[in-house]
């Protein structure tokens, strides 16, 4: 089935199986390898992408699904080659240690920022609940995103 | 990760093109709304439609809207759209109790109501609080639509009254005064499917003292189409005191058919049964007397 | 704080918040075709036949081999770590569910996975051993009926017997409890997979695999294959986690070597998360029996314990040969005692073998969860508080050197310091107050303790081996001619921050910047030999090799520059980062242009060689013994059974602290750990041999909601043998919180006369134990 995605900017138009998953579309076909997968069931939130406005566990969701709509993955945070807040301040507060939960924390992260400029830590542990870390016990990932709402040009320069 | 069999996928664009895409693929075919129920289990080889028809395109039917003194919910609505939805946090707040712990927000913002109705998990949670609001669902089918009360809709685990040719397309609660409701759910983890959960609508008389009229929903310990049919004879009413609230769950508890796994043991569940039962009476009665919010 | 000690940011998070790191499944390689694994769904049967002919008929599939190709390569059986061997695919029997049957070769992943489906295997079903109580019983089923010992794997001991009884004999107090450490598993967030590139020309192999241990890997391949080992490389590129289950050799790895082998294409497998759980290395699965011996005055004199080991289907316990029930007998733990005696059977049962992994230190999760358990009961029986038990039998900064009764030799330590700042931070006397008032108030919360010593960082060499391979490590420095330097070594992070704390440790004995040494790690080819990351050995073995590098490097330098200056050598002395002349000191000069002059024609002494380059293997004299004192704090609601960790305060000592914010961050992992393996982790089997907690909806692993923000303190006890006295950190905190939160439940479940209940203490099985009839966690009900 021929689908078109745009994926950070860029169209791809690409002839897929129906069955073949977002996750398997972005890191097999497109090579954009920075979203991760870690689970069969949709629990542990490494492969967070944004599907137009939202963020989307893409493990579970058909490429097709996709067609004619927006995808941003973590290579699409950066504008104009400078990183966003919320991955400078990953890297500020120890916020990841193997990286492999990282990309799907940061898009989360960069989402809540969007919905919430100033959120509590009990607001973002609920927002990044559906995500495991392994590595990091979660609690330098709040204080990156605390880090990001404090240094956050962003959300105030508005429009994603 | 594990991955799904080959399947085809048509997209709908309205109620009446999925219809007759229904009618041409059945049996074979499943609606995909979210995906987030249907997905994992095309992942794990536990489900194997022949067609997928994709209705996300169907944006009529993403709504949360009073109408005619009903909640009418379209079942394209998001878990995370009710969640955040003022009229419904208004007048349930079994709905914002139930959608606080139901996955996580990521998939709450891809799941929908209509999905995890139909897949019809028995531990899933709104199964329990419509059954609770004594809400009732719309299916569209070849023939026009029907109601169906939401205490009729599921039939057995994974199963409902649609028909392989029909679509639920929106649920309706009934929107009454003096009321409140409540919904508690224990389980493992926070995100985890409940390893009881109890949801309950209460509906008080003149001065707040006696129970005019009640629902009390159960899901995960195979309570007959999710509820406590014998506990709400019971309450019909009596006075809104704890000795009641403490009979009523156990007579919840008697009637339900939990069975152990690796979520607990049955005589664990049957327990939470009584104790949630009664805890979620005393939040809706507290929440109809406007002592809580 | 040392020059280049401190909180550096991290090298490595420049292309990990990009998603540019490399992890496995990241790469693709012209020609690459995709493995996927057939594996039993039965954990006991005899395999009658195999039929691959509907698989070889798909049209993406290239190869299918089953154990009987694999046979014909001599590559169907693979040693275990620990010297049993293990099925690559299964011949004979299967022996757990989720065994390695068949391996299929496609030109995509989708299409391997359909083609599992198309292969036919005929099982016999036998009676599986699900219940490892029953292993040693008459009629038990047999798992292995190519050794001689039934389902018995070995029988161990440590201590002195005749002592330990006599001191229980003559105890005023005896309390003893079975417990269990319940199975469970490390689950890194990214699964194990390789690339196999076999080239046949060059008879070549590259794998390229999530390896925690790349250098034994290559030599355990070149052993399997045949292949000889200086045309083996392995290739660990970025992994996502390990915690011990990037360690063993897996099946699934031979499998691709093989299957390159046959296609001449190099071939990637992947596990998806339910194999991951079901097959790769499980961890713990200990039934104890412990006993502690005390005065009526609250002093422990000896310590008793009887194990029962569940290893699963081979013993592929990942630990020193000589101790194939780990460290097992740190069991004594922090506390003086004047015997101690255990025991520990291994039997096989029809599980997936392993044991040895996430963060156990070789078992001392399993030692410091039973000591600090009884410790805990001891206090209840004598009527004393917990903190005032463990204050008075600490052992004291005098005694060290310490060797304990099982024969350990703890280096370094203030333990009634950490236990002190731990209460202090806690408000401990506060927190009994509330307990007290909350009691009256029908309310429940608890204080639990646990205070642990750890051993880590194996060697020496002399004593640890893996297959005989010593546990010594080495490291590769040198400095290029404008100054930069690069140090490879032997270890594998798995994200624990190598490649910035050895720089800072080289950047430290060279007075150069962190920013100026690389670390290259990982890649066989590039890199001295190993024994690799685990048990927390990088920092006090791997991380010691490099500064003894560093430190030959110096002296070098200090000879190069003793021929720029035309000063004797001795006349120099290593001052702020230069070789400088005693009491002339702005005479001197820096690595930098000490290594331009090493590099060029300045006339060096006779015996001298150029360059500024050296090597280091390190044998560690003993293990470093860091250790920590926490406090749990939790709310049980006694209506549903249902836990909130409130507070976990941890006071860690790992000696001294090359980077503190990446010493912290191992412990929020490790806490993390304990509220996971306390609260909700286990892999659980009903008796028809179905492993029950094969995916993440039912191992469940803690959100970021269930982990309070935890309050860290240190204290700082220098290793006196360890090159800058440090100590490793890695596993402490998943060693000690366990326990923390046991002995918080229990004390928060005290009122309705709990005495003890098993990991995991979910809400039905803290009910049941409430109602006084706890649940058996490891084994289903029906």
């Amino acid at each position: 089935m021929k689908i078109t995605v745009t994926v950070n900017g860029t169209d791809y138009a690409r002839v897929v199986e129906p069955r073949l998953l977002l996750i398997h579309f972005l890191r097999d076909e497109l090579r954009l390898t920075g979203s991760h997968w870690g689970c069969d069931t949709s629990n542990c939130g490494a492969c967070v992408v944004w599907l137009d406005e939202t963020p989307v566990k893409s493990c579970t969701v058909l490429a097709v699904m996709a067609d004619g709509r927006r995808v941003t993955t973590v290579e699409g945070l950066p504008r104009g080659g400078v990183l966003d807040p919320v991955q400078d301040a990953f890297a500020a507060c120890h916020g990841l240690q193997c990286g492999f939960c990282t990309p799907g924390m940061l898009m989360t992260a960069r989402w809540l920022l969007d919905q919430n400029p100033d959120p509590s830590p009990e607001e973002i542990r609920e927002a990044i609940s559906g995500q495991v870390c392994r590595c990091t016990g979660y609690e330098n990932i709040v204080k990156s995103v605390l880090w990001a709402a404090k240094h956050d040009g962003r959300a105030e320069g508005g429009g994603a | 990760m594990q991955v799904p069999a080959q399947v085809e996928y048509e997209k709908a664009t309205s109620v009446e093109q999925a219809l007759a895409l229904l009618a041409r693929y059945a049996p074979g075919a499943r609606i995909l709304a979210g995906g987030h129920s249907l997905i994992p289990m095309m992942k794990l080889r536990l489900a194997q439609p022949e067609v997928l028809i994709d209705i996300n395109a169907i944006t009529g039917l993403r709504y949360i809207e009073p109408v005619a003194g009903e909640l009418r919910i379209g079942a394209l609505a998001r878990h995370a759209d009710l969640l955040a939805a003022p009229v419904a946090s208004e007048h349930f707040a079994i709905l914002r109790d139930a959608e606080r712990v139901i996955a996580d927000p990521v998939v709450r913002q891809w799941g929908t109501i209509g999905g995890s109705l139909c897949q019809a998990d028995p531990s899933e949670d709104l199964s329990a609080a419509f059954a609770a609001l004594k809400g009732s669902m719309i299916i569209h089918g070849p023939d026009g639509n029907r109601e169906v009360s939401a205490r009729a809709f599921h039939t057995g685990p994974y199963q409902t009254v649609v028909r392989p040719d029909e679509m639920l397309t929106e649920i309706r609660l009934p929107i009454r005064l003096d009321g409140g409701s409540a919904y508690m759910k224990v389980a493992r983890r926070i995100g985890d499917w409940p390893i009881g959960a109890a949801g309950a609508a209460v509906w008080l008389a003149g001065d707040g003292d006696r129970i005019a009229d009640v629902g009390i929903g159960l899901t995960a310990v195979g309570a007959t189409h999710f509820v406590a049919a014998e506990a709400e004879e019971f309450l019909r009413g009596r006075p809104a005191n704890e000795e009641t609230l403490a009979r009523a769950g156990e007579i919840a508890a008697e009637h339900c058919r939990p069975g152990s796994d690796q979520r607990g043991p049955a005589d664990y569940k049957r327990h939470l049964v009584r104790e949630l039962t009664a805890r979620v009476l005393r939040l809706a009665i507290s929440r109809a007397r406007g002592q809580a919010s | 704080m040392t020059g280049a000690y401190g909180p550096l940011a991290r090298k490595e998070d420049a292309r990990f918040i990009r998603g540019q790191g490399t992890f496995v499944d990241d790469i693709a390689v012209p020609g690459m075709l995709h493995g996927a694994i057939l594996r039993s769904p039965l954990a006991h049967a005899r395999i009658v036949s195999v039929d691959v002919t509907a698989a070889l008929a798909h049209p993406a599939v290239v190869a299918v081999l089953t154990g009987d190709d694999l046979a014909e390569r001599g590559m169907a059986w693979m040693p275990t770590v620990f010297g049993d061997v293990q099925a690559v695919l299964a011949t004979d029997k299967v022996r757990f569910q989720g065994q390695e049957v068949a391996f299929v070769v496609a030109t995509d992943r989708y299409a391997a996975r359909d083609a599992l489906e198309l292969i036919a295997v005929d099982y016999e079903p036998l009676p599986p051993l699900m219940d490892a109580l029953t292993a040693l019983d008459p009629g038990a089923p047999v798992v292995r009926e190519d050794l001689p010992g039934g389902n018995r794997i070995f029988d161990w001991s440590a201590g002195d017997k005749a002592a330990t009884d006599a001191a229980f004999a003559a105890a005023d107090v005896v309390v003893g409890c079975d417990m269990m450490y319940p199975r469970s598993h490390p689950a890194p967030l990214e699964t194990c997979g390789a690339i196999a590139d076999y080239e046949a020309v060059g008879g070549r192999l590259t794998l390229t695999v999530t390896s925690q241990a790349p250098h034994a890997h290559r030599t355990l391949y070149a052993a399997i294959t045949g292949l000889p080992e200086h045309r083996i490389r392995v290739v660990s590129p970025d992994l996502g986690g390990g915690f011990g289950a990037k360690v063993p050799i897996y099946p699934g790895y031979l499998c691709a070597i093989a299957a390159s082998m046959t296609t001449g294409q190099p071939v990637k497998w992947v596990e998806d998360r339910s194999e991951n759980l079901m097959s790769t290395t499980f961890a713990r699965d200990y039934h104890m029996h412990g006993e502690i011996a005390a005065t009526a005055d609250g002093e422990i004199l000896a310590l008793r314990a009887k194990v029962l080991a569940d290893h699963g289907a081979f013993n592929a316990a990942a630990q020193p040969s000589k101790f194939p029930a780990g460290f097992f007998h740190i069991f004594t733990g922090s506390y003086q005692t004047r015997a101690a005696y255990c025991e520990v059977t291994g039997v096989f049962t029809n599980k997936a073998p392993g044991g040895v992994a996430y963060s156990c230190s070789f078992r001392i999760t399993e030692a410091v969860y039973l000591v600090e358990r009884l410790t805990d009961m001891l206090a209840r029986e004598l009527g004393m508080d917990p903190a005032e038990l463990r204050m008075r039998n600490l052992l004291r900064p005098e005694q060290f050197p310490y060797t304990t009764p099982s024969g350990w030799q703890y280096d370094s330590g203030d333990y009634p310091r950490a236990l002190r700042l731990a209460l202090d931070m806690a408000g401990y006397d506060e927190l009994r107050r509330e307990q007290a008032e909350r009691r009256a108030r029908g309310e429940y919360m608890g204080i639990g303790l646990s205070f642990f010593t750890e051993g880590v960082g194996a060697g020496p060499r002399s004593q640890m081996d893996i297959l005989g391979l010593a546990m010594a490590d080495g490291a590769d420095l040198r400095v290029h001619p404008t100054g930069k330097a690069v140090l490879a070594i032997s270890v594998q992070t798995q994200g624990q921050g190598h490649e910035t704390t050895f720089a800072q440790l080289v950047a430290n004995e060279l007075g150069i910047s962190p920013d100026d040494v690389d670390v290259v790690h990982g890649d066989t080819d590039r890199t001295p030999f190993g024994l690799g990351t685990y048990g927390s050995r990088s920092t006090p073995v791997s991380g010691a090799a490099a500064v003894v590098a560093a430190t030959r490097v110096r002296d070098r330098a200090r000879v190069v520059a003793a021929a720029m200056l035309e000063v004797a050598a001795d006349d120099l002395e290593w001052l702020d980062g230069k070789w400088r002349v005693r009491g002339d000191p702005d005479l001197g000069f820096g690595i930098a242009e000490i290594a331009r002059a090493a590099h060029s024609t300045l006339e060096l002494p006779a015996g001298v060689e150029g360059h500024l380059d050296a090597s280091a293997v390190y044998s560690p004299p003993n293990l470093t013994f860091p250790f920590g004192a926490y406090i749990c704090v939790t709310d049980v609601d006694p209506g549903t059974g249902e836990v909130r960790v409130r507070r976990f305060i941890a006071v860690d000592d790992c000696g001294v602290r090359i980077n503190p914010m990446i010493v912290e961050g191992q412990v929020h992992r490790g806490l993390a750990d304990g509220i996971g393996i306390a609260l909700m982790q286990s892999i659980v089997f009903d008796e028809t041999g179905n492993c029950l907690s094969g995916s993440f909806m039912d191992y469940l692993l803690p959100t970021s909601l269930e982990c309070p923000s935890p309050e860290l303190g240190e204290t700082v006890t220098p290793s006196p043998h360890h090159p800058v006295g440090a100590k490793g950190i890695g596993e402490s905190a998943t060693v000690g919180s366990p326990a923390a939160v046991v002995n918080s439940v229990v004390d928060a479940l005290a009122p309705f006369g709990v005495v003890h209940a098993d990991m995991p203490l979910t809400p039905g099985n803290v009910w049941r134990a409430i109602q006084g009839r706890p649940v058996r966690t490891d084994l289903s009900l029906s």
